[in-house]
């Protein structure tokens, strides 16, 4: 199973992220080093939702050109992206599964529908969804 | 001449267009690629007729997003 490293202060920055885009989706893109199946994020880039959707979220693609490039500038590999789900579970919905083209990507979806938020990982590979875990790092 | 495409610098075709070059980089499921072309971007349905020139820096995007509803 893909694990993926996660510092705390980078999950910190997601949920903050997510609830500033509120009533909205909040979105962005997880950047760092892969090694067999432990995915070790450095960076994540905090990005818009040009949807402006408390249902819908989509990665502006000039927002994606510019965190691409600087990936690349720092020797990161893009490893997936993330989005909040303001009244649903953390789980990929139909929508999300059919839109994740990409199958070495990590979907992260962070739930902000229970009292506390709740974060978990996803891969899809032709449309089967595999559970990933989500390790916090101090 | 040469083309740096997805940050890799390679040596292509003369007057290779955007759809060639993404036949040519087995691009998979192009129908979801956004195409930048020293950063900005080519209309999905220009790639035929959008032809490249020396030097230029390609970059393919896949589109991402979804939605919260519907499981
Ligand atoms: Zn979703």
């Amino acid at each position: 199973m893909i694990t993926i490293r996660l510092k705390q202060q980078d999950c910190k920055s997601i949920i903050a992220h997510a609830k500033n885009g509120l009533p909205n989706e909040a979105c962005g893109l997880l950047a760092g080093k892969a090694d067999g199946d432990v995915k070790t994020v450095e960076k994540v880039y905090l990005l818009s939702n040009p949807d402006s959707s408390p249902e819908h979220f989509s990665i502006d693609p000039k927002e994606q050109l510019a965190a691409v490039k600087d990936m690349r500038a720092n020797g990161f590999v893009p490893l997936g992206n993330f989005h909040s789900h303001p009244s649903t579970p953390a789980r990929l919905s139909e929508e999300d599964i059919r839109l994740a083209y990409d199958g070495k990507a990590s979907y992260l979806i962070l739930s902000l529908a229970g009292e506390s938020p709740v974060l978990n990982a996803f891969g899809v590979v032709g449309g089967e969804v595999l559970p990933q875990v989500v390790d916090l790092l101090d | 001449m040469k083309l740096t495409v997805s940050g890799n610098e390679k040596e292509y075709a003369d007057g290779l267009s955007v759809a060639q070059l993404i036949e040519l980089e087995k691009v998979e499921t192009p129908q979801y690629v956004t195409v930048s072309v020293n950063d900005e971007f080519v209309e999905s349905g220009a790639f035929a007729e959008t032809s490249l020139n020396a030097g230029d820096i390609v970059e393919f995007l896949y589109f991402m997003g979804g939605g919260q509803y519907g499981f």
